[in-house]
This record gives C-alpha cells, sequence and structure tokens, in this order.
C-alpha cells in the first residue's frame, strides 16, 4: 500500500535533523498563523497564488529563490564546518551518509532552485515591461513553469525529513547513482525533482522566446532591443536546446533505475561515460544560461549608473550570441581525464578558450561604458564593480583549466571548487542580487536601503575572497573535492580560513535580509518612495510607466523610435506614456488556479513515484491531465478592461508624477 | 489583442492530413519494433535502421502534426527548425566523436 515508505524511512534519530523539522514547523506554523490572523489567505489566493500576472509571478520565484538560497546556504556551512573539524582523527559531526547528501542537495538546489529560480524571477519582472508587452506570450504557461518550480523545491525539502537525499554529487553520475550501488530512494528525489523542475523551466524558455520574438512594442526591431532582453532572447533559445537534453539524460537514468534497463551500467552493455557526454550537454549550455542575464543586467545597472549610452551595443549583441553558439560546443572540459584522446581534448580545450573572448569583449564595453562617464556610486554599483573584479579572477583560472594538460592535475580538486564558485558567486548571484537592487523599485514602487546594501555587498565580497582563495591553495595541495575527513597538517589551516569566509558570507545574508526589513519598514518616507516610476534616471522603457506598474503594464503601447527607447523619449521631450490620449479597453488573461492544481498533482506524481507508492502517482498522474483537459476546454480565460478603469489608474499616476515634479 | 484566440497564417490542418500522418506514424512505429523482434538484420544494422526511421517519424511528425511548411509566413518556424538541427548535429556528431574517440584510447572495444 505504501510502497517502500515505512516508519523507518522518518529519520527521527538524526539530531540535527529534528532540529530543522522542528525549526521548520515553527516557521511554517508562524507564517500560517500570520495568515490566518490577518486575514489574507483570500488575498494570497486571489492576488497571487492564482496570478497569470507576469510581475507577481516573478517575484513569487524570487521568494522561492531566496528561501532556496537560505537552504543551500545552510547547507554550504555545515559543510565547511564539517571540515573545519574533522582533522587527524576527528571525525567531525558529519557522519560521511549525511554529509554526502549535504554537498549534494547544497549543489540541486543553488543551481536549480536558487539560481534557476532567481533567473525566472528577473526575466519574469523585466522583459514584457522592458519590450513594452502588457504581459506574456502565454500567461497560463508562466504560473506553469513557477509552480513546477516551486513543487520540485517543496519535493527536494521533503527529502529532508522522508527517506533521504542523493548521495551522488548534484549531478547524480553514474554507476554510484545506479540501483546497485544507491538502493534507497535519494536518487530517485533527485531525478524527479530535476525532472519536473526541467518541465517548467523549458516551458519558461519557449514562452519568453515567444514574447520576445512576437510582442515587442512597434517600432522595437532587434537592433532596438534592450541588451537585459538580448540576453534573455539567448538564454531561451539555450534553454530550448539544452533542457530537453536534461530531459533524456535523466529519463534515461530513471529507466535504469526503475526498469532495470542498462543504458549507463556496466553489465549488459550500458555505458556509464555516455551520461557524462549527455548530462554535460545540458551542464555547459546551463552555465551561460545563468550568467547571460547577470551580464545583461550588468548592461543596463552600468549605463544607468554612469549617465552614459552603454559602450558598443552591437558588439555586447553578437558577444551575447556568439558565447550562446559556443557554449554548446565545450562541454568535454568537465571530462578531460574521462580517457578521450588529444583529438577530442585539443578541440574542446581550444574552444573553451575561444569563448573567454567574447566574454572579454564585454568586460571592456563595461569598463568603456564607466570611462568618463560620471558614475554613481549606487549600492548596485558596488555589486556590478565586485563582479568585473571576481569575474575575471574566475574566468582566469577558468582558462587554465581549459588546458587539458593542467586539467589532470586539478580536475577534481577543491581548485575546480574555487573556480565555479569565483564565476557563479562573483558572476550570477553578484548579477542577480545587483539586478533585485535595481528593479526593486519598480516592482514594489519604493528603493532598497542603500547602507545595507553596501554593508551586505561588503561582507559578500571580502566572504567570497577568505572563503574561496584557500579553496584555490587546497586545491594545488591536492586535497580533493567532495572529501568528508582527511588527515593532512597542512590543510587544516586553510580550511579554517574558508570557514571564516563563510561566517562573512552568512553577515552578509543577515544584511541583505536586513535590508529588506528596514526598506519595507521605512517605505513611506519620502526618499524612499517611488513616484515617478524612474528612480534611477535610466534609459529603457521598463521606467516609463509607474511603480509598481499597472497590471497591465502600458495604457497605450509605447512607440519606440531609437534604442534606448524611454531615453530618447526623454531628451526629445516625448510623453512616452502618452498620458491622456485614447484609451481603448484592454484584453487581459485571467487568474487561474489551474497552474497550482498542476503543479500539486506532479507533486502527488513525483512523491508516489520516489516511493514506489504507485496508485499515488496515477493519481498524480491522473490529476495532471484532467486538469490539462479541463483548462484547454475552458474558453472563459480573458476580459477586457474598461476605458473607465484604464482613465482612473492612468490619472492617478499623473498626479502622482505632478506631486514629484511639485517637491522638486 | 482584438480577437479571442487568432488563428492567422498558419495552417492547422484537417482530419485527413491528421489520419495521414496517424497511419504514417504507425508505420514506422511497427516497423521499428518488428525489425528489434523479427532479428532480420545484425544488430549494427539493426541500430541504424531505427535511427533512419526515427529520423522519419520526426519529419512526418514537423509536417502533420506541427503543419511545418516552406511557406513565407512559416519563416520563423524554419529558421527555428534549422538552428535546432544544427544544435542536435553537434550533440549527435559530437557524442559520437567522443566516445568514439574514448573507445579506442581506452581500448574498451
Amino acid at each position: 500500500m505504501l510502497g517502500k515508505l515505512t516508519l523507518s524511512a522518518i529519520p527521527y534519530d538524526v539530531p540535527i535533523l529534528v532540529g530543522t523539522f522542528i525549526g521548520a514547523a515553527i516557521a511554517g506554523l508562524a507564517v500560517v498563523g500570520l495568515i490566518t490572523y490577518y486575514g489574507k489567505w483570500g488575498y494570497l489566493w486571489r492576488e497571487w497564488l492564482t496570478s497569470v500576472d507576469h510581475k507577481r509571478i516573478g517575484v513569487m520565484y524570487i521568494v522561492v529563490a531566496l528561501v532556496a538560497l537560505f537552504r543551500g546556504f545552510a547547507d554550504a556551512i555545515m559543510m565547511r564546518s564539517q571540515l573545519a573539524l574533522a582533522y587527524a582523527g576527528n571525525p567531525g559531526y558529519l557522519p560521511p551518509h549525511h554529509y554526502d547528501q549535504i554537498f549534494s542537495a547544497h549543489g540541486t538546489i543553488m543551481i536549480f532552485f536558487m539560481a534557476m529560480a532567481f533567473m525566472q524571477g528577473l526575466m519574469n519582472i523585466v522583459v514584457p515591461l522592458q519590450i513594452g508587452a502588457r504581459d506574456v506570450a502565454f500567461p497560463f504557461v508562466n504560473t506553469l513553469s513557477f509552480w513546477m518550480t516551486t513543487i520540485s523545491f517543496l519535493l527536494v525539502n521533503v527529502s529532508l525529513f522522508i527517506g533521504e537525499f542523493s548521495q551522488c554529487g548534484w549531478l547524480a553520475y553514474p554507476p554510484l547513482s545506479e540501483q546497485q550501488f544507491s538502493p534507497g530512494v535519494g536518487v530517485d528525489y533527485y531525478i524527479w525533482a530535476v525532472q519536473l523542475s526541467g518541465v517548467g523551466t523549458l516551458l519558461t524558455g519557449v514562452n519568453f522566446f515567444a514574447t520576445i520574438v512576437k510582442m515587442r512594442a512597434p517600432g522595437m526591431t532587434y537592433m532596438r532591443m534592450p541588451v537585459f532582453t538580448w540576453t534573455i532572447f539567448c538564454t531561451t533559445v539555450l534553454i530550448m536546446v539544452a533542457f530537453p537534453i536534461l530531459t533524456v539524460a535523466m529519463g534515461l537514468l530513471g529507466l535504469d533505475r526503475y526498469l532495470g534497463m542498462h543504458f549507463f551500467t556496466n553489465d549488459g552493455g550500458g555505458n556509464q561515460m555516455l551520461y557524462l557526454s549527455v548530462i554535460w550537454g545540458w551542464g555547459h549550455p546551463e552555465v551561460y544560461i545563468l550568467v547571460l542575464p547577470a551580464f545583461g543586467a550588468f548592461s543596463e545597472i552600468t549605463q544607468t549608473f554612469s549617465r552614459k549610452p552603454l559602450f558598443g551595443y552591437k558588439t555586447m549583441v553578437y558577444a551575447t550570441a556568439s558565447i550562446m553558439v559556443l557554449s554548446l560546443v565545450v562541454w568535454v572540459h568537465h571530462f578531460f581525464t574521462m580517457g578521450a584522446g588529444p583529438n577530442v581534448n585539443a578541440f574542446f580545450g581550444i574552444m573553451t578558450m575561444v569563448i573567454a573572448v567574447p566574454t572579454g569583449v564585454k568586460i571592456f564595453n563595461w569598463l568603456f561604458t564607466m570611462y568618463k562617464g560620471r558614475i554613481e556610486f549606487h549600492a548596485t554599483m558596488y555589486w556590478v564593480i565586485g563582479f568585473m573584479i571576481t569575474f575575471s579572477i574566475g574566468g582566469m583560472t577558468g582558462v587554465m583549466l581549459a588546458i587539458p594538460a593542467s586539467d589532470f592535475v586539478l580536475h577534481n580538486s577543491l581548485f575546480v571548487i574555487a573556480h565555479f564558485h569565483n564565476v557563479i558567486i562573483g558572476g550570477v548571484y553578484f548579477g542577480y542580487v545587483a539586478a533585485m537592487n535595481f528593479w526593486f523599485p519598480k516592482a514594489f514602487g519604493f528603493k532598497l536601503n542603500e547602507a545595507w546594501g553596501k554593508r551586505a555587498f561588503w561582507c559578500w565580497f571580502v566572504g567570497f575572497y577568505v572563503a574561496f582563495m584557500p579553496l584555490y591553495v587546497l586545491g594545488f595541495e591536492g586535497m580533493t573535492r567532495r572529501m568528508n575527513h582527511y588527515d593532512n597538517p597542512e590543510w587544516h589551516p586553510w580550511l579554517l580560513i574558508a570557514e571564516v569566509g563563510a561566517v562573512l558570507i552568512a553577515l552578509g545574508i543577515v544584511c541583505q535580509l536586513t535590508q529588506l526589513y528596514v526598506s519595507i519598514r521605512d517605505r513611506n518616507l519620502a526618499e524612499n518612495r517611488d513616484l515617478t516610476g524612474d528612480p534611477w534616471n535610466a534609459r529603457t522603457l521598463e521606467w516609463s510607466t509607474s511603480s509598481p506598474p499597472p497590471f497591465y503594464n502600458f495604457a497605450i503601447l509605447p512607440e519606440v523610435h531609437e534604442l534606448d527607447a524611454f531615453a530618447h523619449d526623454k531628451e526629445a521631450g516625448i510623453d512616452t506614456r502618452q498620458a491622456g490620449g485614447n484609451y481603448q479597453p484592454i484584453h487581459m488573461p485571467k487568474n487561474t488556479a489551474c497552474g497550482f492544481l498542476i503543479g500539486a498533482f506532479s507533486f502527488v506524481l513525483g512523491f508516489g513515484a520516489v516511493w514506489y507508492i504507485w496508485w499515488l502517482a496515477a493519481v498524480g498522474l491522473i490529476g495532471v491531465i484532467a486538469t490539462v483537459i479541463a483548462r484547454s476546454s475552458d474558453n472563459d480565460v480573458d476580459y477586457y478592461v474598461p476605458v473607465s478603469e484604464v482613465v482612473r489608474i492612468e490619472q492617478e499616476h499623473t498626479h502622482n508624477l505632478m506631486a514629484a515634479q511639485a517637491a522638486e | 489583442m482584438a480577437d479571442h484566440i487568432s488563428s492567422s497564417g498558419e495552417s492547422h490542418g484537417s482530419v485527413g492530413s491528421y489520419l495521414t500522418g496517424f497511419v504514417l506514424a504507425v508505420i514506422l512505429t511497427v516497423a521499428s519494433f518488428g525489425l528489434v523482434m523479427s532479428h532480420a538484420m545484425s544488430p549494427a544494422g539493426t541500430g541504424g535502421a531505427i535511427a533512419l526511421l526515427a529520423v522519419v517519424q520526426i519529419v512526418v511528425h514537423l509536417i502533420y502534426f506541427l503543419h511545418m511548411n516552406g511557406s513565407s509566413e512559416q519563416r520563423w518556424n524554419v529558421m527555428a527548425f534549422v538552428f535546432t538541427v544544427l544544435s542536435v548535429l553537434v550533440l549527435v556528431a559530437g557524442t559520437m566523436f567522443i566516445m568514439h574517440d574514448t573507445a579506442i584510447n581506452m581500448m574498451s572495444r
């Protein structure tokens, strides 16, 4: 009846997990209690959980990403503490069985549920506004994507308290991840979480590709698209190319585990090395799926706070597109040591070095944008400059690893860990935080506190170097990754320093939470309110509407005459909003619970399949199919906003604009 | 924006074209199974034949179910298709190159 699920699957004998469960339960009950106390369930359900508004979906994505950041970082600091302790006979406080789950969960969560969710949140909030559209191409698919990501993250967290998580690293290499060596449910949790969230990501890719191709404002040709939109455009292409590969890799591994097939086993004609090639065929484009939007955000922020148009817009676009193509032909550099001959390794090594060229072009473009600009050292700009320094170092160690000969020395060592945290924290994370600081007033109508933003930056920036530079040294000293304990006295001091770095990063996260708290507390102060919708004197269309934008974004779709349409209109004295113009009824999608329902049924399907509870999995699958059919046969999915409503909202914003001008 | 659901440009097919596509898909699927189950060819030959049938199957789906053709309204579809074919080729040819080279180098075959 309950498949593999028995009472012994609940780890009530592990004090760390029991403590975590109690903490999570108290926090969860507190949130539920507060919502009930303030009577906000109806509001939450109608206005957020069932919303098809891309701005609200974007905010929810980023909330999920921040929760994932918290979970992923908790894993990280546990690993650093284990390695600071587990030296010379001391086993540390995490037995290998638990430690292996922690590093697997850390990687899985940080990539799939922190970075991917954050990135999709940013593209949701910004892209339709930036291209002058009223929503995305498929609003229902958008809420479905969000729920698929969210329930997958939930599935990973359920594995904490029911059963176990994968112990095979974040990419679950066979043969370790096969039934023979991992008979537990850990790898199954991993497979289902990755598969279900992959559906959401792929749909986001299709959705935003269609949105950018079909829904740009009149006059916005491809070469008038803002750089952030360009980077998202290339990211969606990569999502559409790469995520099906991940689905296939996970599908084949799942067939091996569930149906006893032999795609990646050692016997039965399987080839475990094929898994490496297939998974990295997704894995390397994935890195660029994450970092390209960060590059786009840096471009928007640099030009805005340097008070200058971006240097080399066209080279930026071509560099982005070259990275998009090149990222598909470098994947072997993740497994140079697999045993392929010099022909293969030389080809992929050279391609990897080539990809550094367009990235270098971008760095110089940002530097030249700042050169002779009137740079405003806003908190957002701190992250940009911190990124340029940190990412350049990470890029150079990356080119070192691109040389197959040196990779043979460094493969699987902490040098690799230091390198990819160098580019993912320094590039992706700094970029997303900068973007969050930059676009926060657009989403909520008030600015984030700058003092706490700068404190968060300094903690993260210094903390990053203290935590990861020792790992480069340890890599050269021969320390391998995923090690549970060691007895080499030379390593111990470096691991202690790295632990200090992790604590500094923890302080950075505390500063970020404080920044959010202080900003929400002081949101009504005059200097924090954004009445004009353009708090930074920025250049692109999203700043031409109010903050937060009306749910239809633009009462009249803007006309684009030039690159940086809003900057052009401000200089030429054109009112981009066309306030008081000829308003028409606006066609908008209705909210729907179908995305939430399909997500919930998918969770049931995933949970049932992980535990071999087949009747439960069948219930989930039938629920998904029934909801899709019901939604497809529903014709009552849209409505028109009457002109009177549009006039009321637009006049309110015009009053705000006039009040802001009078205050100046 | 004006209409409920706009269906301009692309053809959405007819019952006839869907049936043709369905019958072709069934024939191709049965042929693949038949090849494997009858052991009519050598293992390598069977693999190649199934791969060929699969490619034909893809084309059938694209034409009859996804309504792709060469007309001008379909420029985007054709461009996307060409890019997809290129990416798939890079991946398939790349993987074959890597795995073949590894097999030779490690003398695993």
